[in-house]
C-alpha cells in the first residue's frame, strides 16, 4: 500500500539557510508517527510544507497522492492541521467555530450538525457546546482543536505540539484522543512534541530531526536497537539456580555473541531473537527461568544519543 | 468565499464597533440634514428650486458643514475601522493557520472580507441615506424626481466605492503588519495625509513649479492653479469630493476651480445633463476603482507569500 505521506528529498531555503535538507519521510495508513527534533530543527516548516501552506525550494511532497505543491486543496480536504497555539473566534461558542470550518469545508448543513454534534461528543466538550470559545480552558481549547480537525473526516491529521502546556491529566485525556482517533477511525496521525514518554506512550514509529535533516525514522524498538545496542538484541534473564552449566548452554546458543552476569542477572546480546531458544537451554540446563525480557529501549536514551554527539 | 463572506458580515453586524459607526454617522447626518433643511426653507425665494432635493446633501448651514463633506471625512474612517485588523487579528489570535489550512485559495478569505466589509458598508450607507431623505422630506416637502433619485443611486455608489478603497488601505495594512495597532495607525497617517496635508503640499509644490505674484499674467495663475489641483486628485478624499459635488449638484459644469471670463460666457447656462455630468466624473470613478486594484494587488502578493505560523 502506498504511503499516506511521502515525502521525496523536501528542501525550503529562507535567503540561502536551509531549514530543511532532503527530507525523505513516508507514514502508513493508520500509524501514529512522532515527529521528534530540536526547535528549529525544521519540523513545523515540513509539516507546512506537507501541507502545501509553504512551498518547497525543491523536492515533492506527496499526500494521499495528491502533490502538496500542485493539488493543495485536494491534500487540505483529506487533511486535517491542528497548529502550535491553535486559536478561536473568542466571541463565537463552540459550536459555531466547527460550523464555520464545516462550512469552509463545503460539508452540507445537516451532515455537518451530525459532524460538529459528533466531534464534539468524541472530545468530551458536548456540555459546553454553547458557551463562548473564549471562556474555555487551555485543555478544552485544544480537545476544541482535535474536534475541529476530525469535522472533515480526515484520512490525515497534523498535530503540532497537541499536549504543550496542559496538565498531566489533560495531556493524558488528549493522548487517548489520539489513539481512539488512530485506532477506530483509522486514521493517520503525525505528531510533533517534545514530550519523549508520551511521544513513545502512543506512536508506532517516530521520526527524529536535527537541524533540517531526518537522522533517523523507525519504530523504537528497532531505533534502539541500531543505536543504543550497535545492532544487538539484548535480553536479560533471571534463573532459579545459577550453575555454570546454565552460562554454558545459554552461550551454546546459536546467534549469541555474548553472556555476562551481573548478580543474578544474566544479560545476553544475540544478534537475532533468541528468547525461546535461551529458555529452553535454561530448562535443558535443570534450572527454571523465572523472568526473561527482551530490554526496553527508552526514546529519551534514544533522543539523547542522537543529540548528545554532536 | 460564500462561507468567509457570510460569517465576517455576521460578525459587522454583532461588532460594537458597527453599532457606534453607526449612531456617530447617522446622528452627524441627522444634523448635517437638519441643518441644510433650514437653511434650504429660510432662504428659499433667493435659491433656485431646479433639484432641491439634492441640496440637503450638499448644502451647508449654521456652521456645520454639509452631508458630502461629512461623508469625505468619516468614511475613510469607518473603511480603515472596518479593515484594519482583517488579517493580522486572525493571525494574532491563532485562527488564520486553521483557516487557511482548509480547502479553500488563500485569496477568498481576503476576497470574503472585503466583499463582506463592503457590503456592511453599503447597507449602513444606504440606510443612513434612506433615514435623512425620509426626514428631509418631511423638513422641506419636496418630493425628489426621478433625475434625482438616479443621482443619489451614482452618489451612493461612488460614496461605496470611496469607503471601499480605505476598506481595501485598511486590510492592505492588516496583511502588511502583524500588529493591529500598527496597521490601524499606519491607516490613519495615509487618511491624514489625504485629508489635511495634501492642500499644503499642493500648495507649496504648485507655488515652486509655477510661481505666482500680484503681477503675474492670467496664464501663470492659471498653470498654478492646475499644478495645485492636479496633485490635489491624488488624494481620493479630493477625488470623492470632486465626483460627488458633481453629480448632486447639476449645475456643475467643469472641476477647475478657476475659469477665465472667456470661458464662463461660452457656458450655456442651466443644470448639466445627468449623462454628461456622469462624463465629468468618470475619471474620478476609474481612479478610485484603480486605487482599490492596487491596493488589492498589493494584499494578494504579500499574503500569498506570507509563511503561515501560529505565534
Amino acid at each position: 500500500m502506498a504511503p499516506v505521506v511521502e515525502t521525496i528529498n523536501l528542501t525550503k531555503t529562507y535567503n540561502g539557510n536551509t531549514v530543511v535538507d532532503k527530507l525523505n519521510l513516508s507514514v502508513e495508513e493508520g500509524e501514529i508517527f512522532g515527529f521528534l527534533g530540536p526547535n528549529g530543527a525544521g519540523k513545523t516548516t515540513s509539516i507546512l510544507m506537507t501541507l502545501g501552506l509553504t512551498e518547497p525550494t525543491e523536492g515533492i511532497a506527496r499526500v494521499g497522492g495528491y502533490d502538496a505543491t500542485r493539488e493543495p486543496l485536494k491534500v487540505k480536504r483529506i487533511t486535517g492541521y491542528l497548529p502550535e497555539n491553535v486559536g478561536f473566534y473568542g466571541d463565537m461558542t463552540a459550536r459555531q467555530n466547527l460550523r464555520y470550518v464545516a462550512s469552509l469545508n463545503s460539508i452540507p448543513g445537516n451532515l455537518a450538525e451530525q459532524r460538529v454534534d459528533d466531534a464534539l461528543a468524541s472530545v468530551g466538550l458536548s456540555q459546553v457546546a454553547d458557551q463562548e470559545a473564549g471562556t474555555l480552558s487551555r485543555g478544552m481549547k485544544q480537545r476544541l482543536g482535535i474536534a475541529d480537525v476530525l469535522i472533515k473526516d480526515p484520512t490525515l491529521v497534523f498535530l503540532d505540539e497537541p499536549t504543550l502546556g496542559i496538565d498531566p491529566d489533560g495531556a493524558n485525556y488528549i493522548l487517548d484522543l489520539i489513539v481512539t482517533m488512530a485506532r477506530e477511525r483509522g486514521i493517520s496521525v503525525v505528531i510533533s512534541s517534545h514530550f519523549l514518554h508520551q511521544v513513545q506512550r502512543i506512536c508506532d514509529r517516530v521520526g527524529i530531526m536535527s537541524k533540517g535533516h531526518l537522522v533517523a525514522q523507525g519504530s523504537i524498538q528497532y531505533l534502539g536497537q541500531e543505536v543504543l545496542s550497535g545492532g544487538q538484541n539484548l535480553l536479560e534473564v533471571q534463573v532459579s539456580e545459577m550453575s555454570d552449566q546454565v552460562l554454558e548452554r545459554i552461550k551454546a546458543v546459536e546467534g549469541v555473541n555474548n553472556v555476562q552476569t551481573d548478580g543474578g542477572v544474566i544479560h545476553i546480546s544475540s544478534d537475532r531473537d533468541v528468547s525461546e531458544a535461551i529458555s529452553r537451554a535454561v530448562f535443558d540446563s535443570g534450572a527454571v527461568p523465572t523472568q526473561l525480557k527482551s530490554q526496553n529501549y527508552t526514546l529519551e536514551e534514544l533522543y539523547m544519543r542522537y543529540f548528545r554527539e554532536e | 468565499m460564500r462561507a468567509v463572506f457570510w460569517k465576517e458580515l455576521a460578525d459587522y453586524f454583532g461588532s460594537w464597533r458597527f453599532v457606534i459607526l453607526f449612531g456617530i454617522i447617522l446622528l452627524a447626518a441627522l444634523y448635517a440634514t437638519y441643518t441644510a433643511a433650514q437653511t434650504i426653507v429660510t432662504n428659499v425665494q433667493e435659491t433656485p428650486t431646479e433639484f432641491v432635493f439634492l441640496r440637503l446633501f450638499t448644502t451647508s448651514g449654521g456652521g456645520l458643514p454639509s452631508f458630502i463633506w461629512f461623508l469625505s471625512f468619516f468614511g475613510p474612517l469607518i473603511g480603515i475601522i472596518f479593515g484594519f485588523d482583517a488579517i493580522n487579528e486572525e493571525r494574532s489570535q491563532g485562527t488564520l493557520s486553521r483557516i487557511v489550512s482548509q480547502p479553500l485559495f488563500r485569496d477568498a478569505i481576503i476576497n470574503g472580507k472585503f466583499l463582506a466589509g463592503l457590503a456592511a458598508i453599503g447597507i449602513m450607507l444606504a440606510s443612513i441615506l434612506l433615514i435623512i431623505s425620509g426626514f428631509g422630506l418631511r423638513m422641506i416637502g419636496v418630493v425628489p424626481g426621478g433625475e434625482e433619485i438616479a443621482r443619489l443611486l451614482i452618489f451612493f455608489i461612488v460614496s461605496l466605492v470611496y469607503m471601499g478603497f480605505w476598506l481595501a488601505l485598511g486590510i492592505l495594512f492588516s496583511v502588511l503588519f502583524r500588529r493591529t495597532t500598527t496597521s490601524a495607525f499606519a491607516a490613519i497617517a495615509i487618511w491624514i495625509v489625504f485629508a489635511l496635508f495634501i492642500s499644503m503640499i499642493a500648495g507649496v509644490v504648485a507655488d515652486r513649479v509655477a510661481p505666482v505674484s500680484d503681477q503675474s499674467e492670467m496664464e501663470e495663475v492659471l498653470r498654478n492653479r492646475e499644478v495645485y489641483e492636479n496633485i490635489m486628485r491624488i488624494s481620493p478624499t479630493t477625488l470623492f469630493e470632486e465626483a460627488t459635488t458633481t453629480i448632486l449638484n447639476p449645475s456643475t459644469r467643469t472641476l477647475r476651480s478657476l475659469v477665465t471670463r472667456s470661458e464662463v460666457t461660452g457656458m450655456i447656462s442651466g443644470p448639466l445633463a445627468l449623462g454628461q455630468s456622469l462624463r465629468l466624473v468618470w475619471p474620478h470613478l476609474t481612479a478610485l476603482v484603480a486605487l482599490i486594484v492596487i491596493c488589492f494587488s498589493i494584499s494578494y502578493v504579500n499574503f500569498m507569500r506570507q509563511e503561515i505560523r501560529a505565534g
